[in-house]
């Protein structure tokens, strides 16, 4: 039997919930709608900042001529690749970082070094080493992801729980059975924590390659856009890697729940 | 008695670039078979040191520990350190997994384990499903599947609130004479010394020496929890709470 005072709390929350929700909701649309009416009244120029309905058209025409789903798999393609390489170089080197202390303090200034650079600088270079292709957006997507993922995994490696590598040392246990047994799933949330801001990072480093050297993909589109000025061109290319980033969110967050479980 | 330990002249320092600490200085035990021994000094007198040193841990700088081949060592440590991520009967069965010597026969014998001590309900949840009393004692039994020889005990009830600390002291006395097994435990708690321990061995402050072993003569088939009620009790609480205190 449900006490009132209960059934009062969980109303309290679901209500609490729908308002956050609604809310939510109401930001976009709002937003939405007060932009399709500045564009109609002409009180916005919409050659510059075109209209939400001249984006919605501007999508149904690419979804129309095929461009848009060419374009969509190969951003997520390139992505996929660099996420899924990123996160293997990620974790492997962090493991050898935690299993060797001495290398990694040999590494750290130079891990430090290379994160703090802006690696659109390393882009001219890339394509002139890899040539104007995707794997010049590859590699430029995997510097960017690699080394935060790197960095982040080996600093929750390092506060792992002493007490539980004590206990396992007293098992008689090797480094690596340490590593498997203790630091890593004692890890878990921090290494999906890693996956969630590697996915940002792959996409930065996707599009950021795709503006330099694609012929293909969601950076390519913005880019070609505002070469020719068709900035209903730029703003659906936004949209759509908004679209894009919510769907791989959702994707990690649905897996994070899968692992965590 | 039958003598299974003996550490012998042993020293140890810490290095660090500014100095050398001393921490332990010439210290002298033996265990027996069957003894209870625990270990009290002020804080940072280099206790968790000393048990580190037994069990092999750590190195000391120089002196020996004399025992047979086949003495084997567990560790119980101050948090339960149960693995959050395994569940009861995984966390107990880690020891044989990672030594190698995991097999269906003996995980068999630890889930008798956990049945004879209560825990039977427990063995396929999770260590946030238990109470601390609960996971001290999934603690100790992990430690006892790998039949040790002797316990190494650092302040293992510590993190407790004074009741679960009273109970579990009194579970893991009955639990380690049903299987026969020694014990060193190193607590900063004068009556929990007392109340679990045939031997307590009084260490000075840093570099610690040896001040002083008594020999606990209550009557060790009582539990730790009625022991500590008893006259005798607070003879050798006001004798060694003298010494403890005595520069």
């Amino acid at each position: 039997m449900i006490s009132n005072e209960r059934k009062e709390y969980l109303k309290r929350i679901k209500r609490n919930k729908r308002i956050i929700l609604i809310s939510q909701i109401s930001i976009i649309v709002l937003f939405l709608g007060i932009w399709e009416l500045l564009s109609r009244l002409n009180m916005i120029d919409t050659f510059l900042l075109s209209s939400p309905t001249k984006v919605f058209n501007t999508i149904i025409d690419l979804a129309k001529s095929n461009n848009l789903f060419n374009h969509l798999f190969t951003t997520l393609k390139e992505i996929l690749i660099s996420f899924i390489l990123g996160n293997i170089i990620g974790f492997t080197i962090s493991s050898i970082l935690y299993l060797f202390k001495t290398l990694s303090k040999i590494l750290d200034p130079y891990l430090t070094i290379l994160n703090s650079l802006p690696k659109v600088a390393l882009g001219p270079l890339i394509i002139i080493v890899s040539g104007a292709n995707t794997k010049s957006i590859i590699i430029m997507a995997l510097l960017i992801s690699s080394i935060i993922s790197i960095l982040n995994i080996n600093t929750a490696f390092k506060s792992t729980d002493e007490n539980r590598i004590k206990l396992l040392k007293t098992m008689n246990a090797s480094k690596l059975q340490i590593l498997f047994h203790v630091v890593i799933p004692s890890n878990y949330s921090q290494i999906v924590d890693s996956f969630k801001v590697n996915i940002s990072m792959c996409f930065v480093g996707v599009i950021m390659g795709e503006f330099l050297v694609s012929k293909e993909g969601v950076g390519y589109l913005i880019n070609y856009g505002s070469q020719v000025f068709n900035m209903n061109l730029v703003i659906s290319g936004i949209f759509i890697l908004i679209i894009l980033t919510i769907g791989l969110y959702l994707l990690i967050s649905f897996l994070e729940r899968k692992i965590k479980k | 008695m039958n003598n299974i330990l003996e550490i012998k002249n042993l020293y140890k320092n810490y290095q660090t670039i500014d100095e050398e600490v001393k921490v332990l200085d010439n210290i002298n035990i033996k265990v027996n078979k069957g003894d209870f021994l625990g270990i009290v000094g002020p804080s940072g007198a280099g206790k968790s040191t000393l048990l580190s040193i037994i069990s092999g841990l750590e190195k000391p700088s120089s002196g020996y520990i004399v025992k047979d081949d086949d003495i084997t060592f567990a560790y119980m440590l101050q948090t339960d350190t149960l693995m959050p991520y395994l569940t009861i009967l995984d966390n107990c069965l880690l020891g044989l997994k990672i030594n190698k010597k995991y097999s269906k026969e003996k995980e068999l014998e630890v889930i008798k384990l956990l049945t004879k001590y209560g825990l039977k309900d427990y063995i396929n949840k999770y260590p946030s499903d238990l109470s601390g009393g609960q996971k001290q004692r999934a603690s100790l039994i992990r430690a006892l599947c790998l039949s040790p020889d002797i316990l190494l005990l650092d302040e293992p009830f510590s993190a407790l609130d004074y009741q679960n600390r009273l109970n579990i002291s009194n579970d893991i006395k009955d639990i380690l004479k049903k299987e026969n097994k020694s014990m060193i435990i190193v607590t900063h708690d004068l009556s929990e010394a007392i109340s679990l321990c045939s031997k307590v061995i009084v260490l000075s402050n840093k570099p610690s020496k040896i001040k002083s072993i008594y020999r606990i003569d209550l009557d060790q088939d009582k539990d730790p929890i009625n022991n500590r009620m008893s006259d005798e009790f607070m003879k050798y609480y006001k004798m060694i709470w003298r010494d403890l205190n005595d520069k």
